[in-house]
């Protein structure tokens, strides 16, 4: 499966993945303390500017994951339109875009097994409570390697509705389909159990 | 506990393949993303623990990156945009549908599943949802509420096709319905 990690090597690849969240933490916490559009737009050009670095290819990529939030900001518009306060509509808009934007420039410059790391490394502590890390890193793999196979059998499905029924795909597929996930469930349960178990 | 590891992995999975598989088309017409069907299958079928780790599972590994919500958005910006809410209130909503599941063991599953949808996936849910879009959009409740109306009725109907898919489950693999089987 693909993950959202950009293909252009930037040097941010590199740096540890807790640093990245660290900044971004801190980022994140100074970008809601400040109240002033001029100070939100400096925000703003510096998260523009830190996209532009890595070239134009890595730009267009972080715009295009930002393409969800215009709905939101047609909103917005109008609503500050409507009531007549321009200078609170913007803080609001450049504050949300410079919040996603930085936060999606820390996923398109860590790999997922960065990341991953980083949750295990997160859920040591629950040690304490007596829950071990290792079923927790078994779930997360078998999500990332059953993600691609359900879509698959789903699709599978979805071909042989269409084979045999005129009317269009209907929700009564979606009961073969959990069915689907649970038998996959059992088997693989079977299979862990005849390898030794958890 | 392999099984139970499996199926929370599995619906984890689910949750993920029913925003992947392109729209359904209702009867009278109107589209449907399923993902949010899928969190309150979670709590239908795998209870409230059970149930609220695989929206959990599902959650987590958005955040790290994978492309997983409708419309393959997923990665940390999803904790500051607008629909932070709902994406938070995932765990919460299953776990709270697998709980009001949990509760009516003598209404039939149909029934159970339907209402238990209702009340987590779609009351529970939306709650979250509200607060989320009034933090970052700054409007008051009554106009996060107002943006969020239009999709109420589709949700609603997710719940009662959650309550039909549920029933259905309980016919064909009853020993899977672990909100009915402690």
């Amino acid at each position: 499966m693909i993950s959202l990690t950009s293909p252009v090597e930037t040097r941010a690849h590199h740096w540890p993945a807790g640093l990245k969240l660290a900044l971004l933490s801190g980022a994140t916490v100074a970008l809601f303390a400040v109240e002033t559009v001029l100070g939100q737009a400096l925000f703003f050009a510096t998260m523009v500017a830190l996209y532009a670095l890595p070239g134009s290819g890595f730009l267009r990529a972080g715009i295009d994951r930002l393409r969800m939030l215009w709905p939101f900001l047609v909103l917005i518009a109008l609503w500050h339109l409507a009531i007549g306060e321009l200078a609170a509509g913007a803080l609001i808009a450049l504050r949300m875009v410079t919040a996603v934007g930085l936060a999606n420039l820390v996923t398109m410059t860590t790999k997922l097994s960065d990341m991953l790391r980083v949750i295990e490394r997160l859920c040591a502590p629950l040690r304490i409570f007596g829950v071990r890390p290792e079923p927790i890193a078994l779930a997360m793999a078998l999500v990332v390697r059953f993600v691609p196979v359900l879509s698959g059998k789903g699709h599978l499905l979805v071909m042989a509705w269409r084979a045999r029924a005129a009317r269009r795909v209907g929700w009564r597929i979606l009961l073969p389909f959990a069915v689907i996930a649970i038998d996959d469930a059992e088997h693989v349960a079977e299979a862990l159990r005849a390898r030794g178990g958890l | 506990m392999e099984r139970s590891l499996t199926l929370v992995a599995l619906f984890a999975a689910l949750i993920a393949a029913l925003g992947l598989v392109p729209k359904l088309t209702l009867g009278f017409g109107v589209p449907i993303t399923a993902q949010s069907l899928g969190v309150m299958l979670c709590g239908t079928v795998l209870g409230a623990k059970r149930g609220g780790l695989a929206a959990l599972l599902f959650a987590v590994l958005v955040l790290a990156g994978l492309p997983l919500l409708a419309g393959g958005r997923g990665g940390l910006g999803v904790l500051t945009g607008p629909t932070v809410g709902f994406f938070v209130g995932f765990p919460v909503a299953a776990f709270a549908t697998g709980f009001f599941m949990e509760q009516m063991q003598r209404m039939s599953v149909a029934w159970a599943a339907a209402i238990a949808s209702l009340l987590g996936g779609v009351l529970v849910l939306y709650s979250f949802g509200i607060v989320g879009m009034m933090m970052i959009l700054q409007k008051g409740p009554v106009e996060a509420a107002l943006l969020v109306t239009a999709f109420i009725p589709g949700d609603i109907v997710k719940a009662v096709l959650a309550g039909l898919i549920t029933a259905g489950l309980m016919r064909a693999r009853p020993a899977a319905i672990l909100s009915r089987n402690g």
